[in-house]
């Protein structure tokens, strides 16, 4: 620490370029995704959740489901719920926790006491969502087809289908993370406050258990969160056309679908505008 | 809004309430260019509410605040490029790297500084790739502190920058802040360590109950430079001590009985350290709030450096 540093206000950038938001938010987003993969916690128990979880389920169960005229693998049964559970795991409990523990560890503070745009912090953490969530589905896919031998569509309509499925769920998962990380009291507190309430909506949302099989005021709950809309809209992706039939409604419902993540997205952006904080609840 | 150049921060009539109990109670400060600038005072005294607010972290609820010619709570991006902020806590970014993490701040900033030249200012450079997470307090601190510098700041805030460091790290980070002191750099210093205030700041300001109740340089903090001196010296065997207004007429004196040289003799003003515990004191019994000096004595005490505790 005694080398000095004796160069005046007026000494010349080491690098010509100057900051912009684009550039600041690629450069978060290359630091969040190092985050991300260097903590052991949300590389289990967000990144590799839902490919555990589908190993399980087609082990555990051997046996065939569906309705007589066509029963499918227990694996490619459960493989669009475990793609609604990887999006609600890496874009709504990834947000929530890191905004949570970044608010409380004082990261956000010392951000907002930079030149550094806000803007260019909210697109760092998108960026990340995408990348890891686009390698989480590529992953789950991959390992569903090749070691459970679960069939992947072809038709290009069903690939637009988890397109737009994917990013509407994606980017209601961001936005209410955002949204939610300001309930925890603490950091301490987060990971029970966030990750409870997800597991709960994960068994009603038709994600663990057969959404039909429920009690009728259970999947009432359900259908008011985004979690059980796109998990039926991957069930559309990825089981055969005669599971329609079975669905609570007989329909895919793809326009409900868009119309309920649609209008959690914009509530969540507007409880985020309203409510975001920089610092702790209890500084200042 | 236009301030003469020679005052970075100018504050009138400061006040900050938390649940109707104020922290801030009519701060008055002005702080020169190119000075470095200590705020002393026991911890819940205000120091890290008033630094805030010159930060832009709070805002004010009374009184005018300028800092570097702005208002901070409606300050901008092109304000906080210039000035830098190591805050009392620290944390975050625990899987980065030292240098991943000084590089990417540095993108933050046009005209950065090199992020080598200033790990290697802090002393960081053989942990350069250590991450966050496995740094002891005091390098975590100092890499607090290559954050705060790296953007070239025209005003460099520091509360609390050493706590935690051993006294050779201390010393280091002395020689740090003074090099960037001579090269034109604005310091505000919150401390709760006395000789780094003497050794570090051209004027001290000692704050209580949310004011200043002292502010002059360090020789001359509440009329130190015009206290009695304590003479000490030996005679027949035994230590003797005296205080006296004209402690070179006592010298002279003593040398005239006892001889040339005065066996063991001293001559000590009072400490930096004694002058502000009678400051805080004084306070604390005319505020009435403490009645005890007792009770004012044992809030002053240097924070635990493993528990550092918000003021």
């Amino acid at each position: 620490m005694s080398s000095l540093i004796r160069t005046g206000p007026d000494r010349r950038p080491h690098t010509a370029s100057r900051p912009s938001t684009p550039r600041i938010a690629a450069a978060r987003t290359r630091l969040e995704i190092a985050m991300y993969f260097r903590e052991r916690d949300s590389v289990i128990f967000s990144f590799l959740f839902p490919i555990i979880m589908l190993g399980i389920f087609a082990v555990a169960f051997s046996e065939q489901i569906g309705p007589d005229e066509g029963p499918i693998d227990f694996a490619q049964y459960f493989l669009p719920g475990m793609v609604a559970s990887g999006i609600a795991l890496v874009s709504f409990q990834t947000m929530a926790l890191s905004l949570a523990i970044e608010r409380e560890d004082g990261t956000l503070k010392r951000l907002r006491g930079t030149p550094m745009p806000p803007m260019a912090y909210f697109l760092g953490k998108i960026g990340m969502i995408l990348v890891v969530g686009v390698a989480q589905i590529a992953l789950l896919l991959a390992v569903a087809a090749l070691a459970f031998g679960a069939e992947l569509p072809t038709e290009p309509d069903r690939w637009l289908t988890f397109a737009w499925c994917y990013a509407l769920g994606t980017a209601a998962g961001t936005v209410l993370g955002i949204a939610f990380s300001s309930v925890p009291r603490s950091a301490k507190s987060a990971s029970a406050v966030v990750v409870g309430p997800l597991i709960i909506l994960q068994f009603i949302s038709g994600v663990f258990f057969v959404y039909t099989d429920l009690p009728s005021w259970l999947q009432n709950i359900a259908s008011v969160f985004p979690l059980k809309w796109t998990a039926q809209g991957m069930r559309s992706v990825f089981l055969p056309d005669h599971f329609e039939d079975v669905e609570v409604s007989g329909s895919w419902q793809h326009g409900s679908t868009a119309l309920v993540l649609a209008v959690w997205l914009i509530l969540g952006l507007i409880v985020c505008v309203r409510t975001f904080r920089w610092r702790r609840r209890d500084d200042g | 809004m236009t301030e003469p150049t020679d005052t970075a921060i100018r504050v009138r009539g400061l006040r900050k309430s938390y649940a109707g109990v104020p922290a801030v109670d009519g701060l008055d400060l002005d702080v020169r260019t190119g000075e470095v600038f200590a705020l002393l005072g026991p911890n819940g005294a205000g120091k890290t509410t008033t630094v805030e607010i010159l930060e832009g972290y709070r805002h004010r609820d009374a009184g005018d605040v300028s800092v570097l010619g702005h208002d901070p709570q409606s300050a901008g991006a092109g304000w906080r490029k210039r000035i830098g902020i190591v805050l009392q806590s620290s944390g975050g970014h625990d899987e980065i790297t030292v240098e991943e993490l000084v590089g990417h701040f540095a993108g933050y900033y046009p005209g950065a500084r090199d992020p080598d030249e200033v790990i290697a200012a802090v002393g960081l450079d053989e942990k350069r790739r250590t991450r966050a997470r496995h740094l002891s307090g005091g390098q975590r601190r100092r890499l607090d502190v290559a954050l705060g510098i790296l953007g070239h700041p025209a005003l460099l805030f520091l509360d609390e920058p050493t706590t935690g460091f051993d006294p050779e790290a201390r010393r280091e980070f002395w020689a740090l802040i003074t090099s960037l002191a001579d090269g034109g750099t604005t310091i505000i210093l919150t401390t709760h360590y006395l000789d780094e205030a003497e050794h570090l700041a051209d004027r001290l300001g000692v704050i209580t109950a949310g004011r200043i109740v002292a502010l002059d340089t360090p020789d001359r903090l509440g009329g130190r430079d015009q206290d009695q001196a304590i003479v000490g010296w030996t005679e027949d065997g035994v230590p003797r001590t005296a205080r006296t207004s004209e402690p070179t007429a006592l010298v002279a004196e003593l040398s005239a009985r006892l001889g040339a040289e005065v066996p063991a003799l001293t001559v000590t003003r009072p400490t930096l350290e004694d002058v502000y515990l009678r400051l805080i004191d004084g306070a604390a019994t005319t505020a009435s709030a403490h009645p005890s000096p007792s009770t004012a004595r044992s809030t002053i005490q240097p924070a635990d450096p493993q528990e550092p505790v918000p003021s």
